[in-house]
């Protein structure tokens, strides 16, 4: 990790967030493949939420236990939505 | 000062562990808010993969302009949470006082606007269980102008939305007594564990708002 002398420039990150939501916003309108439309909006806002987690959670400095302890889980939120998708759909 | 010594547990923690008590506390209820609003957002795309007649298109019976300000303001509340932070590991008592003012008053704004929103569907006839017999909404189904039948998508997405506001509605009392505790010098650049607990429950709220605006608004 690099070491710095100040905070990060949160004011920078809110100008990030705000952009990626107005991108959001727009993308929405655009009328394209729906499928194509979902996938670009939910990694926008994946995106959006881990700069939040990264900057504003300041993950981004802490010990690697705690990154663990954190991301660890996060799969098996995504495991048991698409199974269950999966066990609805057959 | 480096960005370690920036991030410094301010308080004694517990051998072994990263953090300090407070703060792993914090987490791990987190981790269980995580599986909390999986189950919920799980359950709005089976059952919008199960019935997709049953939900209305983007931006025909919810209000995206009034949630994209709604976003506006969680994310500003958001910034002001984090440099109120910032401002106490530096011994910034007023900085402290000023932005948690701020935040307290932005996260209301957001319940207001949210309380607001729900008027506004509730008024134009889309209720949890439905539509309301009779209402503009019931005119346009029955005109074929929308779902005939909503009351998957209306139920879904109130115990949804509410359920988040809910969260930020407790965040902004729990954020009222932080802000009530520096007003009365409680927190030093040394000991400000309350403001850094606070914080990481208000940005969760954030974050779980910007996965509900694309998945509930936009998509």
């Amino acid at each position: 990790m690099s070491e710095t002398n100040a905070h990060p420039n949160y004011w920078a990150i809110w100008a990030y967030l705000l952009v990626l939501t107005v991108a959001e916003v727009g993308v929405a309108q655009l009328g394209w493949n729906k499928t194509v439309l979902i996938l670009v909006l939910v990694v926008m806002a994946v995106w959006k939420a881990v700069l939040v987690a990264l900057y504003f959670m300041h993950l981004r400095w802490e010990g690697i236990r705690l990154r663990l302890f954190v991301i660890a889980p996060l799969p098996l939120t995504v495991i048991i939505v698409i199974a269950v998708i999966t066990e609805f759909r057959w | 000062m480096t960005s370690t010594a920036l991030m410094k547990p301010p308080a004694q923690r517990e051998i072994g562990s990263d953090v300090y008590n407070e703060k792993l506390g914090m987490w791990i209820f987190l981790g269980s808010e995580v599986m909390f609003f999986t189950a919920l957002i799980g359950t709005y795309i089976i059952l919008r993969f199960g019935s997709p007649e049953a939900f209305a298109a983007p931006g025909e019976i919810l209000n995206i302009p009034v949630t994209a300000i709604n976003t506006f303001l969680l994310i500003c509340s958001s910034v002001t949470m984090v440099k109120a932070f910032a401002a106490i590991q530096e011994g910034d008592q007023k900085g402290l006082r000023w932005y948690l003012v701020a935040t307290v008053i932005i996260g209301a704004a957001f319940v207001g606007v949210q309380a607001f929103e729900y008027t506004q569907l509730t008024n134009h006839g889309f209720v949890p269980s439905g539509y309301v017999a009779g209402s503009q909404l019931a005119v346009e189904a029955a005109d074929g102008h929308l779902p005939a039948s909503v009351g998957v998508y209306s139920s879904s997405f109130y115990t949804m939305t509410g359920f988040h506001g809910f969260h930020v509605s407790m965040g902004v009392l729990c954020m009222i007594f932080v802000t009530v505790k520096a007003f009365r010098g409680k927190y030093t650049a040394t000991d400000h564990r309350g403001v850094e607990v606070i914080g990481l429950y208000w940005h969760f709220v954030d974050l779980v708002w910007i996965i509900l605006f694309t998945i509930v608004y936009l998509v």
